[in-house]
């Protein structure tokens, strides 16, 4: 049995998912923008969606966490239905978000920022925990939020949900304008996140980069999941990962 | 004793006295204000209103059931901040997603109609209300005469407006607010009930206005027009202090007041006019106001 659920892929249809997407539509006011997105991913797993810009990903991830005005389909989450319910009870459940803009308050200091999404599971990061993984934030707790450089908004952003005990992480575009040194360092977390048993979500443009952290990848183009590539078969289906991202 | 500029100094304290109550009852309305605004994004029409609801309860409280000033004190706020979260609730919440406009038209509203049924109960001519027997009377410092209830109207409302500044600034209840203020989607997608963080922040933006009722009932006679002819003047520290500075307002609040004072010492006939007079000069200046961030 277990000799045939070699790949991520056939691994991932065996176990219950952790989180199953099933034809989710999502607008901007009037303007239609997911037209039915489907994708699993199961506990434990490190699950990309790539895509050109304005494919959706952002939207997906916004959706799932409950921020979209208007959003139908399913999201299943730990076998809880969140389609209906506010972002606030989402987030509750376990999920935990890391916006493409960072959302850095600059009204809050580091510290404030740090503890400001309260605790909804047991078993989250302790703050030492947190300041191992991120040590220039212990450095700067008393500074104003925006005060940080690029990359330690991004170890903000990052870890202020690692307190929270959410076990499924959104990632959207860690890695976007951060310098090199700075895009290895939060590879590293995401690898470390995933050997302690993150579930995580992880919009990228940069697929090199996911190529080092993820177990499947998800396309998406025009509001659609056009492909699932395990990352196993990345190198075989380069020439098509061209095309979809147009490079 | 010494004279500035042919002012006598008692006249000179008496009207910097009198300054700083004004001031006090400027910057816990203004205080109020700015908090609403910062998480609501309506500037809240209905203050007025519930000032003199603040100060009538105060009266009621009295005069039906015997309870006294201090126990008014913590009362009042508590029954009209009540009411207030009613209000947010069951109709402010409502008008959340349109425009700010409307928010302000039915804060405005309500204000009318509130003040309307006091008029009819209670016409417009003023009820009094006994100082405290324990701040009766008063002491003198040589240079002035010091009232202590006066004095008790400064010290009290330095001490709430400070307060009010610390629990948001310096707390993990004002970090959330300030959160909530700056990014509520955000803010939301962490778990964090914003919803009933307006409505509580609406409940005490309204108590303060409450206490500041309760802090005047002695003063000025308990009447249904003493939050409509105090909140023109109010809007103008705001205007000036900018909107969504919680120290802006404080500072603000007291400065006007004792501006208006000192006005009042060496030219009597702008001391009506001389904070509007700021305002539009503030306005040409810095529209944001004093404290404000530009939007
Ligand atoms: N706030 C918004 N209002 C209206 N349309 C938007 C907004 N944000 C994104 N869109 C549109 O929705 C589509 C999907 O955007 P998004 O999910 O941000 O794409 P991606 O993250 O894949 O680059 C794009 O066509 C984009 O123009
Ligand atoms: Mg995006």
């Amino acid at each position: 049995m277990l000799t045939e659920a070699t790949g991520a892929a056939a691994l991932a249809s065996a176990v219950k998912p952790l989180l199953a997407v099933r034809g989710l539509e999502a607008w901007y006011g009037e303007s239609h923008v997911l037209h039915g997105i489907d994708f699993d991913v199961a506990p434990g797993e490190v699950v990309t969606l790539l895509g050109r810009n304005g494919a959706g990903k952002t939207t997906t991830l916004k959706s799932i966490i409950g921020i979209m005005g208007k959003r139908k389909g399913s999201v299943s989450f730990d076998g809880t239905e969140t389609i209906n319910l506010p972002s606030r009870a989402i987030a509750r459940l376990g999920i935990g978000f890391v916006p493409e803009e960072r959302g850095i308050y600059s009204s809050l200091n580091v510290e404030e920022n740090l503890l400001l999404p309260p605790q909804v599971k047991p078993g989250g990061l302790s703050l030492d925990q947190i300041f191992e993984l991120f040590p220039n934030l212990k450095e700067r707790l008393k500074s104003q939020g925006t005060k940080l450089s690029g990359g330690e908004q991004q170890m903000l952003a990052i870890g202020r949900i690692l307190r929270t005990g959410a076990n499924l992480l959104l990632l959207d575009e860690p890695t976007e304008g951060l310098a090199p040194v700075i895009i290895d360092q939060i590879g590293r977390t995401i690898a470390k996140l995933k050997r302690e048993g993150f579930t995580i979500i992880l919009v990228e443009q940069n697929f090199r980069f996911a190529a080092t952290v993820a177990d499947r990848h998800y396309v998406v183009e025009q509001g659609k999941v056009v492909d699932m590539i395990p990352n196993e078969a990345l190198e075989r289906n380069i020439d098509k990962l061209h095309g979809y991202l147009g490079v | 004793m010494f004279e500035l500029l042919g002012i006598p100094p008692q006249a000179l304290f008496g009207q910097v006295l009198l300054g700083l109550i004004n001031g006090s009852f400027y910057a816990i309305l203004s205080l109020g204000l700015a908090v609403i605004f910062g998480l609501l994004n309506i500037i809240n029409f209905t203050h007025g209103a519930q000032y003199m609801m603040g100060a009538f309860v105060a009266w009621m409280c009295l005069n039906y059931l015997g309870i006294n000033y201090w126990a008014a004190l913590l009362l009042a706020p508590l029954i009209v901040g009540i009411v207030g979260v009613l209000i947010e609730r069951f109709l402010i919440s409502r008008l959340a997603h349109l425009d700010h406009l409307y928010g302000l038209l039915l804060t405005f509203g309500l204000a009318l109609i509130i003040q309307g049924l006091f008029r009819n109960n209670y016409g417009s001519s003023g009820l009094p209300y006994q100082i405290p027997p324990q701040l009766a009377g008063g002491h003198n410092l040589g240079f002035m005469f010091l009232p202590n209830y006066r004095a008790w109207v400064v010290i009290a409302s330095l001490v709430i407006c400070l307060a009010t500044w610390f629990v948001i600034e310096k707390t993990r209840l004002g970090a959330y607010l300030r959160a909530a203020t700056e990014n509520p989607t955000l803010t939301q997608a962490f778990g964090i009930n914003v919803p009933l963080l307006v409505t509580l922040t609406y409940g005490f933006g309204v108590a303060l206005a409450a206490f500041a009722g309760v802090l005047a009932a002695p003063i000025y006679s308990v009447n249904p027009n003493m939050g409509a002819d105090l909140i023109i003047v109010v809007f103008a520290v705001v205007v000036i202090g900018g909107m969504g500075s919680i120290m802006g307002a404080i500072v603000t609040g007291f400065g006007l007041g004792l501006i208006e004072g000192v006005t009042k010492v060496f030219y009597p006939e702008a001391s009506a006019t001389v904070i509007f007079i700021i305002m539009v000069l503030v306005l040409l200046v810095k529209p944001a106001g004093l404290f404000g961030r530009p939007a």
